[in-house]
């Protein structure tokens, strides 16, 4: 089958049958990233911008290096050293970017929605790095890479995610892609973080206790406690918080004795998740980032030959 | 308009052309020392695993396979579209080896060209030879074959197809007209 998405926007627009090429076409060039020469002539000649306008090390880097492993220009804008600070709008930014003739916006806003706002008032591919509280549609394909490559299928895989599910975009947009592949997820978090309705969105379950949530599970997400986005009054106290629902060695052994633990990453340790379980032998969050390269290189490959796709 | 279809080879005549081309990569190549088949996907895998297992019998000796998927190489992503990107498989050093890359049938040359282009970001061959089953002529590259199942002169508007049975042993080339 043909890819047939010029936007990567969310996860919530793909089938089942995108996502399953996507990670097919990740497996693929995921070998260029162990070559000496870690770089093929595909995008040659294409332009990428990344626009961050929140902070980001992982998804910025990898986006950017994926991009540059194929050949293509890839160009880095971030909100603190650009025109926003002297009050540019999104949208003249981006017409202004677009008059430079890319072929890709990667966009990472803190504004849900603001990829979906470009990709109507511009003419080149938006690929959404994350946006607000809404989707990170790379990082959810990321995860299930890593999942498949561990597990070797999504479907009928238990896995729990926990934390502030509120706030989690990479929740909502794992929620969206692992429905899709057939798994059941579980998820956990201080009442104040889950949002009200969330079973309605697939094989969804909530428990109140992190040790229900994770009893037998397969795979085991711990989401970041997101200081930023955080008011005080969600939560009493980051020790509290440890205390409930962080991850330990002792809680873990509740998961079934293969269960993977992953973290999108960054992690603070002590909080969510304790040293000995995200340096464990159960934990494969290092593979998550280099899945990462291999996820957003097919992206940026799937969305470059969807022009002469959709004009068949 | 029905296509007509003719039989250029049957399962025999493609097990003695490999057979053949087996001989000639050893006499060629005096032996099979430093010697490496890379197949090209999806079609020239299966046969560079024929031809390896016929060099076996023959000669005695493991010649190291690999396969080469070319969609990341090549020149028509604007006019085709992103097609799915195959597996690459070279689990051996290519430097000072003498690879015979593996393709079912030789056209355009633009796949050797793009074959070619992935070796090179592998290592460095001490050279590059090329095997096909079928050479229909049509060349839009400088570039031939060394080893050749069968010259077949076609139109450009006529087809030639390599079927394969569950099992992925070739069974028949077949020559459609339109």
């Amino acid at each position: 089958m043909a890819f047939r998405h010029k936007h990567i926007l969310g996860i919530e627009h793909l089938s089942a049958e995108d996502i399953q090429l996507i990670l097919d076409t990740a497996e693929s060039f995921k070998e260029i990233n162990s070559r000496d020469i870690k770089k093929v002539p595909t995008l040659r000649g294409k332009t990428i911008i990344n626009a961050f306008f929140e902070a980001s090390t992982r998804t910025r880097l990898s986006f950017e290096i994926a991009g540059k492993r194929l050949s293509a220009d890839s160009v880095n804008i971030s909100g603190s050293t650009s025109s926003v600070v002297k009050g540019e709008t999104l949208e003249d930014t981006a017409k202004n970017i677009e008059a430079m003739a890319p072929d890709i916006i990667v966009i990472r806003h803190g504004h849900s929605g603001s990829p979906h706002y470009l990709a109507e008032r511009v003419g080149c591919s938006i690929i959404n790095a994350g946006d607000g509280a809404h989707e990170h549609p790379s990082q959810a394909l990321l995860d299930l890479m890593t999942m498949r490559e561990h597990k070797g299928s999504i479907k009928g895989l238990e896995v729990a995610i926990v934390g502030d599910i509120t706030h989690s975009r990479v929740a909502r947009s794992n929620i969206y892609a692992l429905t899709r592949m057939g798994a059941r997820i579980r998820l956990a978090g201080p009442g104040t973080m889950i949002p009200a309705g969330i079973e309605k969105m697939g094989d969804v379950t909530v428990f109140n206790d992190l040790r229900d949530a994770i009893k037998d599970a397969d795979v085991v997400m711990m989401l970041r406690i997101q200081l930023e986005r955080q008011s005080k009054t969600l939560l009493p106290s980051l020790r509290e918080y440890a205390r409930y629902f962080g991850l330990n060695q002792e809680n873990l052994k509740l998961a079934r004795p293969d269960a993977i633990v992953m973290h999108p990453g960054p992690m603070n340790r002590g909080v969510e998740i304790s040293s000995y379980v995200s340096d464990g032998e159960q934990n494969v969050i290092l593979d998550q980032v280099e899945n990462g390269v291999a996820v957003r290189m097919a992206l940026l490959y799937l969305v470059s030959g969807v022009d002469a796709i959709l004009a068949e | 308009m029905a296509k007509a279809e003719t039989i250029i080879l049957n399962q025999a005549g493609i097990t003695r052309a490999i057979t053949r081309i087996a001989h000639e990569i050893l006499e060629i190549n005096r032996g099979g020392e430093g010697l490496a088949l890379v197949g090209i996907r999806t079609g020239g895998d299966t046969l560079a695993k024929l031809i390896c297992q016929r060099i076996s019998e023959i000669e005695g000796v493991d010649v190291p396979l690999g396969t080469v998927d070319i969609t990341m190489y090549r020149d028509d992503l604007a006019a085709r579209g992103s097609l799915p990107v195959g597996k690459t498989e070279i689990p051996f050093p290519l430097d000072d080896k003498k690879v015979v890359l593996v393709d079912d049938v030789l056209f355009t040359g633009r796949t050797i060209r793009a074959a070619m282009d992935a070796l090179m970001d592998f290592g460095r061959p001490s050279c590059i030879q090329l095997s096909v089953l079928i050479d229909r002529g049509h060349r839009e590259l400088p570039i031939r074959a060394d080893y050749v199942g069968r010259n077949v002169p076609t139109s450009l508007e006529e087809q030639i197809e390599l079927l394969f049975d569950e099992d992925m042993v070739p069974v028949e080339v077949r020559l459609i007209k339109p």
